[in-house]
């Protein structure tokens, strides 16, 4: 404890400290534009925010170094509720949050939204049951208050392999974000961008462990929210006249539900172009399907070689050309797919589970149907709409316990000073976060405003100078193709990858480059922040709960600390070289990671606070059982691990597993401590003990 | 360490209010989730209803939750006499 005063005068000096930094990165920034203007070149700059960025954080890292343990696990208990918050909010926003998130509601539109909602009201479950009594227990990590709270090693073990698994996942998903960013803003190879990006990560956790990691993050997260801001607030101007794009883009809204309108109207003029856009789409698709069809018949005839010989001069030699027939199999297949994903009718962006528009096209085929086949094509429709409405909720549900099973945000509860503070700083960590994720829909509706509005109907030799720019970069973020050679632009001859949206929103809006580069450090800075905690609360598992609580606890503190620093490096390579290997889907790591969290600790945590009788048996089977259930779902309906969809649960997709695992968590700890004794004495009296922020005579269960 | 009435009474207001704030969250998130094509009939300021609460109506709502939660624990610890020290 802290003589009274000294909290404040801390916090005084905080706010002083973050004032200037903020003051000096909006000036860094004025200087950056005044220099773009006088001839800078773009390459410079980005070259200026990586190097300053990085070199900002690792200054932070080098100030905050420390060798005491309660500094290095928890930053001495002394971080105040809204710089917390603060922190809280860079650890929690990914490189997925920043730059994904106005991308998918650009594309999935209200269907999107399940993130935006999962990601947000995890906290309130964080707030009612987890952090003021993980504060009051006050150790160092997750598996700590399973180990007291249940006894024994067992319960304790599991945490932590279930802490690593989850966290691994998703640092992985962090550090491809980092050397996306890197390799795109300053032209270096994806796996040097991220060996570079680790080196920010380290220098920061390294010396300084969670007391630098904190303040780093804060100044993580000004970073970020100003980047993310100002382009918004931007292109809401110019659009609305309004300032607040949260507020304004209600009238944007609606104008493009009125082109959405328009555009699924043959008798309007638009609707005539998209028609004839997609018309065009499925003649190529018919194409495709017909050279699979040749090719597949000259297989069976023995022709292979001539026939590939034939395509292959019909293509004009290119050098790329496949040479195996499964090979250009696979890309006809892949070009006939991308043409048919076009034909299709505009989707509403605010409309919730819209179905599949089977009765739509049936009435199209044919006017005449029946009743009996309307009302098929209807069921169908509802059918779908059905199983899409049941996917958000799992997702949404296994987003939010996931966010309160996340040992990494978990753990910053720690850091607070007090039970109070405690308390307080999940209000501050989720208005943070809130900032930033009531924006992303107004994001996502302005540029698919501007996409609709100005980009459709325009002229393929007049594009505007972000598309043409963006279109040479990388045709997976742009493509656009005059594919029924009108030379005017239609929606349905436009590609637009998600990532696009928060990237090119300055150069949408008319801003200078540096605004850019600047978006790119926000990017960067979301990815480092998150990637900062994962690998801090990963070597602590091992360092704290494996080697100190179980192998050597009389170990000494320096040993401790080298012990974990030694770890963090070890994982941090681990983590880059698997990256480096870009495994697989980023999105659904991610996912995988919430759900597995969720169906591991979600349980064993809440009811480890509000039910007295749960035991160490309880905890150990509904552990288990809940991760068992939610891998073993994983691995019998993702297709990466040779699951196939046939395997669902109500058609539930693989990424909502914990909407089965926690359950069943939940079951195995009320069943298995129904079925054996109830736990001691002293285990109720630490339940009590969390339970009130303070008591007489009261044991402590504080770490030093 | 012996508990007393007080302290049975606090942590029965604690179970209280944890339950009516989940129960708020709940409607929010989910009954709001589960109506969202019959509540997107509705629309305010532009924006159909359950869009609306998807984007940022229900988001405004956990904040506050969150602050309410917060602010009157604080006070009941006062009242019970459960409060930490000066921090």
């Amino acid at each position: 404890m802290s003589a009274p005063g000294s909290n404040a005068a801390f916090f005084k000096q905080l706010k002083k400290y973050y004032t200037f930094y903020t003051g000096g990165f909006i000036a860094f920034i004025i200087v950056l534009g005044i220099l773009e203007q006088m001839g800078l070149s773009a390459k410079i700059i980005g070259y200026i925010f990586l190097a300053a960025t990085i070199a900002l954080y690792a200054g932070i890292g080098i100030m905050s170094k420390t060798a005491d343990v309660s500094e290095y696990y928890v930053a001495g208990r002394r971080v105040p509720a809204l710089f917390n918050g603060m922190a809280t909010g860079a650890d929690w926003m990914s490189a997925a949050s920043f730059i994904g998130m106005a991308g998918t509601l650009y594309l999935a539109g209200y269907d999107g939204l399940a993130f935006v909602m999962g990601w947000t009201g995890g906290y309130v479950l964080v707030a009612l049951f987890l952090a003021p009594y993980l504060r009051k227990f006050g150790q160092f990590t997750i598996p700590d208050f399973l180990g007291a709270r249940y006894g024994g090693n067992l319960p304790r073990t599991i945490g932590v392999i279930a802490a690593i698994i989850c966290s691994f996942v998703y640092v992985v998903a962090q550090i491809y974000g980092v050397g996306i960013i890197t390799s795109r803003f300053t032209g270096l190879e994806f796996q040097v961008g991220v060996f570079v990006g680790l080196a920010g990560i380290l220098v920061c956790s390294f010396l300084g462990g969670m007391r630098a990691v904190t303040w780093t993050q804060v100044a993580q997260y000004i970073i970020l929210i100003i980047a993310y801001m100002i382009p918004v607030v931007w292109l809401s101007v110019q659009h609305t006249g309004n300032p607040i794009p949260q507020i304004a883009y209600g009238q944007v809204l609606q104008q493009v539900t009125q082109l959405e309108n328009q555009m699924n109207d043959p008798a309007t003029e638009r609707g005539a172009m998209e028609a004839s856009a997609r018309a065009a789409h499925k003649a190529k698709q018919t194409e495709f399907e017909d050279k699979i069809k040749a090719l597949d018949e000259a297989v069976a005839a023995g022709t292979t070689v001539a026939f590939m010989e034939e395509a292959r001069a019909a293509a004009g030699n290119p050098a790329d050309f496949p040479s195996k027939p499964e090979d250009l199999k696979a890309a006809w297949q892949k070009s006939a797919d991308g043409h048919k994903a076009k034909t299709g009718a505009v989707s509403a962006h605010a409309t919730a589970f819209s179905g599949k528009g089977a009765e739509a096209k049936l009435m199209k085929e044919n006017p005449n149907a029946t009743p009996a086949e309307i009302a098929a094509a209807q069921a169908e429709d509802e059918h779908a709409s059905n199983v899409k409405r049941r996917n958000f909720i799992a997702l949404v549900l296994c987003l939010m316990v996931g966010t309160a099973s996340l040992p990494h945000i978990l753990m910053r509860y720690y850091t607070t000073p007090s039970v109070r503070e405690a308390r307080r700083s999940v209000f501050w960590s989720l208005f943070f976060i809130f900032l930033l994720y009531f924006t992303a829909p107004a994001l996502a509706v302005l540029v698919k405003f501007e996409v609709y509005n100005n980009l459709v109907g325009s002229s393929f030799a007049t594009l505007p100078a972000w598309v043409s720019n963006w279109a040479a970069v990388d045709a997976t973020l742009m493509k656009i193709v005059d594919v029924n050679l009108d030379g005017i632009i239609q929606l349905a001859e436009i590609t637009i990858g998600g990532d696009l949206i928060v990237l090119a929103t300055p150069e949408i809006a008319g801003l200078p480059y540096v605004i850019s580069g600047m978006v790119a450090a926000g990017g960067l800075a979301a990815a480092l922040s998150t990637a900062d905690g994962l690998l801090l609360t990963i070597a602590n598992a091992l360092s704290h709960d494996v080697y100190y609580k179980m192998i050597d606890p009389k170990a000494s503190t320096v040993r401790r600390i080298t012990i974990s620093k030694t770890l963090l490096l070890v994982v941090a390579l681990t983590a880059a070289y698997v990256t480096s290997l870009k495994p697989g889907d980023i999105l659904f790591l991610v996912g995988a990671a919430f759900s597995l969290a969720a169906s591991a600790f979600f349980p064993a945590l809440v009811l480890g606070v509000f039910w007295k009788r749960a035991n160490y048996t309880g905890a150990v089977v509904g552990m288990l059982a809940g991760l068992g259930v939610c891998m073993y779902y994983m691995y019998t309906t993702y297709p990466f691990f040779g699951g196939v969809p046939a395997n669902e649960w109500f058609e539930i997709k693989p990424i909502a597993a914990a909407v089965f695992g926690m359950p069943v968590g939940f079951l195995g700890v009320i069943i298995g401590s129904l079925i054996s004794a109830a736990p001691s004495k002293e285990i109720q009296n630490l339940v009590d003990h969390v339970r009130y922020p303070s008591l007489e005579g009261d044991i402590d269960t504080r770490a030093a | 360490m012996q508990l007393t009435d007080k302290h049975r009474e606090y942590w029965s207001r604690n179970l209280r209010l944890t339950a009516i704030l989940l129960a708020i969250w709940f409607v929010a998130t989910f009954v709001v989730i589960f109506f969202a094509r019959e509540l997107n009939d509705i629309v305010i300021l532009g924006f159909p209803f359950a869009f609306y609460m998807g984007a940022q109506g229900s988001l405004i709502i956990y904040v506050l939750v969150i602050w309410f939660y917060a602010r009157r624990m604080n006070q009941l610890d006062q009242e019970y006499g459960v409060h930490e020290g000066e921090d």
